[in-house]
């Protein structure tokens, strides 16, 4: 029998595949716990325990929104991808999809669906977590809209590094080895934890190399009086460059996805 | 019936055509001017030892490898030209299986289903498979042999005209692995095409037209099992006991040999024993041979 029916459209492959990834993520227990919830636990327990005064009558809970909401999107966007991705690269999935009809775009589609739903629900926890615990204040007026885009555009650099990141990992376990640890340490010296004055200058710097510090940075734009601007290294909240560097990091995460992106296991080739 | 000789043209009609394959890893050639027909609608076992060439040849025609060398027709496809139409004409089961997955069996086959034009029902896959028992259990809460007729049922969910089968029985029970043939018979009714690679002997007896022995990266002989390696004319091996002792004759002429024994005892020529060489004792000594 020959196929003379056309064969499904992207959209719709793309819409089953959101579906897949959906299905994939909230089914499994490891992954809402430690990409939804840590954070969640995270903002409970530093909120509880560090209780000091910066200035201008911001209290620590709502220093920390900003961080903790940077740290969400970094787990929901980079570390679950490359953590994800790698087991499935791994125990064949990838492979199987590579070998069926199924568009190859609408695999990222799928993902890319999956990081939205995941960060969006992030943001929303944490967000009602602050103002019911903490009585932290919400962003107001134009502050919605550069929460708006500094979230897409950080989660986009993310999800675009974790692909990449993902082909470097053998499987799920060291990718999950790899990537945690340096997500860690990136957002200790971007300010997620503390505020970026009290980090040394020359960490600071190194910092300032990668997308974390520019997304902390935007995020406390949003949630911090424009008083505290003047404990930025640049005694303001560089939005521009915010902008500039996220987006030089979604271009340079778009090159390595393309250039490394494998759909079997090396060795088999 | 020997491969086909070197330098005559791909069979357009051919499920699969394959001519002076080559495929080198560094400066090993893995599989070394390989060729080889498979109709449409045939059930075709690749025979050989580990590292003979099998899987490679097989990933070849997938679309998963590059070739170094030769032509290769996948339904008439170069398969490393092969886009979305092409393969949604084939089924793919892979030795490795299809990976772990949160969504239940129904819905991999669904999601399955939907890359393709024209896919089978799945709840009738379910049952050609036996798993419609299962179809609410998620993937990781079947048995390996529950898991490897997943497999199979994402590999035939798109109605495929040609599906590989890569070690599908590795792991089973004898009870499962006799479940399983008759699922691929069930196929072949179908006018499914199959390209079946094994290590068990007695799955490519038992269900392939036409048996191939890769060796070195060559293809040592294509045949039906009953006929490889000189099987049906080999000298039979006829024994019995007499006399207390056991006695055995090689013998081109078996059934005249039996007719003479009859004569001899005046009942049943006491344990008596007709044995031809199995598919095993060939292959054995073809590998034996070239390796």
């Amino acid at each position: 029998m020959t196929t003379s029916t056309a064969l499904p459209s992207l959209a719709r492959v793309s819409r089953t595949r959101a579906g897949v990834e959906l299905k994939e993520f909230f089914r499994q227990r490891e992954s809402v716990v430690f990409t939804l919830l840590f954070p969640v636990i995270l903002l409970l327990g530093l909120g509880a325990v560090l209780d000091y005064d910066l200035g201008s009558g911001v209290d620590f809970p709502q220093y920390f929104m900003a961080g903790v909401i940077a740290a969400g999107i970094v787990g929901a966007s980079l570390q679950n991808l490359a953590i994800h991705i790698a087991g499935e690269r791994s125990d064949g999935t990838l492979k199987a999809l590579a070998g069926s009809p199924m568009p190859k775009t609408a695999y990222f589609v799928g993902k890319v669906a999956q990081v939205v739903a995941v960060t969006l629900a992030t943001i929303g926890i944490l967000l009602l977590v602050g103002v019911l615990v903490f009585g932290i204040d919400l962003p107001s007026g134009a502050d919605w809209l550069t929460f708006a885009w500094v979230t897409l555009l950080g989660a986009a650099a993310c999800t675009l590094l974790g692909i990449a990141v993902s082909s470097l990992a053998r499987n799920s376990r060291s990718a999950s080895a790899t990537v945690t640890p340096i997500a860690l340490v990136l957002e200790f010296i971007s300010g997620v934890f503390m505020p970026f004055d009290q980090v040394p200058g020359w960490l600071q710097d190194v910092a300032a190399v990668f997308p974390v510090k520019w997304l902390a940075q935007g995020l406390r734009a949003v949630f911090l009086p424009d008083s505290l601007a003047a404990r930025e290294p640049a005694g303001s909240w560089e939005l521009g460059t915010v902008a500039i560097v996220l987006g030089t990091w979604c271009v340079v995460g778009l090159f390595l996805c393309v250039a490394t992106f494998r759909w079997q296991d090396r060795g088999s080739r | 019936m020997r491969p086909t000789a070197l330098g005559a043209p791909l069979d357009p009609d051919a499920a699969i055509s394959i001519r002076g394959l080559v495929k080198r890893y560094g400066d090993r050639a893995v599989v070394d001017g390989l060729d080889l027909d498979i109709r449409r609608g045939e059930i075709f076992a690749l025979l050989g030892p580990n590292g003979a060439g099998k899987t490679t040849t097989v990933e070849i025609c997938e679309g998963y490898r590059d070739r170094d060398g030769g032509e290769v027709r996948v339904l008439g496809v170069d398969p490393a030209r092969g886009g979305r139409r092409w393969k949604a004409d084939l089924g793919i089961v892979l030795q490795s299986g299809a990976g772990d997955s949160q969504l239940s069996v129904r819905e991999l086959l669904t999601a399955q289903a939907s890359y393709f034009a024209d896919p089978r029902d799945a709840d009738e896959v379910l049952e050609l498979v036996g798993l419609t028992d299962k179809a609410g259990a998620r993937g990781r809460t079947l048995s390996g042999g529950q898991r490897r007729r997943l497999d199979v049922a994402l590999g035939i969910v798109g109605r495929p005209t040609l599906l590989f089968l890569d070690e599908p029985t590795t792991g089973f029970d004898p009870e499962a692995r006799r479940q399983f043939w008759a699922l691929i018979r069930s196929l072949r009714e179908l006018g499914t095409t199959m390209l079946l690679t094994t290590h068990y002997l007695d799955e490519a007896e038992e269900l392939a037209d036409r048996v191939g022995v890769i060796a070195r990266g060559q293809l040592a002989e294509v045949a039906v099992p009953t006929a490889l390696g000189g099987r049906g004319t080999a000298p039979a091996v006829v024994s019995w006991t007499e006399g207390g002792a056991r006695r055995t004759v090689e013998t081109a002429r078996p059934t005249a040999f039996v007719a003479e024994l009859a004569a001899r005892f005046p009942g049943e020529v006491p344990d008596l024993a007709v044995r031809r060489p199995t598919l095993e004792d060939v292959y054995l000594t073809m590998i034996g041979d070239r390796s």
